[in-house]
């Protein structure tokens, strides 16, 4: 009731539905409250973020307009405008992350736990697309080994298996996607437990955005960007080397390790050089996204051959 | 004329935000990467208009409407003002200037391969499209070189199809589109009789007569 009679909600705030659905959750959290209120772009504060050095160096920040706003995530459409645009409703609350397999102590964490599993930080990263364009993300949240940790692997667990959620009735436009849903990534163990590979439930200070991956996202920043899964529902531990949705997609353009690296083109466009969002002319793609520190992984391999 | 500035009005609503991209940084109609929207926009435009110029054969045909002929020059040859812009955008602003850059696209990505190919054969048909070299080349010569506007209309398409990545809808709806064209004029050309000289029997499947040429 207090929804209706709030002088400070207007009929024009709130749509109908998300007032009907969200109404009996009003008196769960003021969570969902502010959610309700607040626009598709914006979200909740996060507080306590703790600064780190992740700042990707003197690079200029891309403002959040472009990164709210220029979106592949192709169950709400292919358009780079579509999730922006289609992801609105789409209901974060409730949600539940199962990690789960290859692990001593599974877990399943609700909408409240996601921001309690690790102390939260910010870190600034540099985001490439597959298409060749790139921006510059302010994340918010925690490294995955901290969360991988907790489960504690088996020795059987070689591999990280990550789910999206897929809901047919929120995400209608998918079925014209092109490719297969749920949507699915992997990491290599050694690749998962980098302190460069990120969970996110923030982004500049406040919670994820639908179109940008609500409310928790992978982030391996030295891989193209469709590895970065978004809006996580599952974790799993597992011993062979897990599916990926583009790899299934066209398995001669998307590989599994997608590194980034300028000198492995992708077969219809080179990889050399990219647009930086707000840039005019291309810049040069550096190996690794620039995060040098993760050659060690792959020491040793072809990385030509293992795309 | 009217229909000039209706064609002029998707090359408008791109020029028209940079000046807000210029001043202030972001124009939203541009999206966050407007030289893609821009390649994207400029290519679109092209097909459409080299669609819309396929158009006015069968619509003077089934309507009876010779008139419409008048417009068909104009109309293909936006479509080639939209390739040049797609192009240079392409060139400029993706290959920073660069030949060497070009042509190992053009060589080596298949779908720059076919589009490149498509705007080299829209250049002698913009060149030619003039009255006067229809008088200089001979009705029935220029009339052959500008059948390869389906060729052009093909490559366009096939190039569209070819460079995205997973949704093939709209490609598949321009592609179907060329197709009902062009079995239109198939059909056409099948229910005319069979007239003695190759060059008076090609002219009456498919074009207008001299009389209703443009000026």
């Amino acid at each position: 009731m207090l929804i209706r009679k709030s002088p400070d909600l207007r009929e024009s705030d709130i749509t109908p539905k998300q007032l009907y659905v969200n109404r009996r959750r009003f008196l769960g959290g003021s969570l969902a409250f502010a959610t309700l209120a607040a626009t598709a772009r914006a979200g909740m504060k996060l507080t306590d973020l703790r600064k780190t050095s992740y700042n990707a160096g003197d690079e200029k920040v891309t403002p959040l307009e472009a990164i709210t706003h220029y979106n592949n995530f192709y169950e709400f459409g292919t358009d780079k405008g579509d999730p922006a645009e289609n992801a609105k409703d789409f209901r974060t609350q409730p949600w539940t992350l199962k990690v789960e397999g290859e692990v001593a102590k599974p877990k399943m964490f609700d909408y409240d736990d996601l921001f309690k599993i690790a102390p939260l930080e910010d870190r600034i990263y540099r985001h490439r697309c597959v298409e060749a364009w790139s921006i510059v993300v302010p994340w918010a949240g925690f490294p995955l080994a901290a969360l991988l940790k907790q489960v504690e692997p088996t020795s059987k667990a070689k591999y990280v298996a990550f789910e999206t959620d897929y809901d047919p009735k929120q995400m209608p436009r998918a079925r014209w996607a092109g490719i297969s849903f749920p949507y699915v990534e992997g990491l290599r163990l050694d690749e998962a437990m980098h302190p460069l590979t990120f969970l996110a439930v923030g982004l500049y200070g406040e919670t994820l955005p639908n179109q940008d991956g609500a409310p928790i996202r992978l982030v391996v920043p030295w891989k193209y960007g469709f590895k970065s899964a978004k809006s996580l529902v599952k974790i799993r531990l597992v011993g062979k080397q897990p599916p990926t949705t583009w790899n299934m997609a066209a398995s001669n353009e998307y590989g599994f390790y997608s590194n980034v690296n300028p000198k492995v083109d992708h077969p219809r466009w080179s990889q050399a050089k990219e647009r930086r969002l707000g840039e005019l002319f291309k810049r040069d793609t550096l190996m690794f996204n620039g995060y040098t520190e993760v050659a060690g992984l792959y020491a040793g391999m072809d990385l030509r051959k293992n795309y | 004329m009217v229909l000039f500035a209706v064609c002029l009005l998707p090359f408008l609503l791109l020029v028209l935000p940079l000046w807000q991209l210029f001043t202030t940084g972001y124009s939203p109609a541009l999206t966050a990467n407007p030289v893609e929207y821009i390649t994207h926009d400029t290519g679109t435009w092209t097909i459409r208009f080299l669609l819309i110029t396929l158009c006015i054969t069968p619509l003077r045909k089934i309507f009876h409407e010779p008139k419409l002929t008048r417009y068909r020059r104009m109309l293909g040859l936006f479509a080639f003002f939209y390739v040049c812009l797609h192009f240079l955008t392409w060139f400029v602003l993706d290959k920073s200037f660069s030949f060497p850059d070009m042509w190992a696209d053009v060589l080596k990505r298949r779908f720059i391969t076919v589009g490149m190919l498509g705007f080299a054969m829209l250049i002698p048909l913009a060149v030619t499209s003039t009255a006067g070299w229809v008088r200089r080349l001979g009705f029935a010569k220029w009339q052959r070189l500008h059948r390869l506007i389906y060729f052009v209309a093909l490559a366009g398409v096939i190039h569209y199809y070819w460079l995205v990545k997973s949704d093939v809808r709209l490609p598949l709806m321009y592609a179907a589109i060329l197709a009902v064209l062009m079995f239109y004029r198939f059909y056409i050309w099948k229910q005319t009789p069979a007239k003695p000289a190759p060059a008076a029997r090609s002219s009456a499947a498919t074009t207008p007569n001299t009389a209703s040429l443009p000026d």
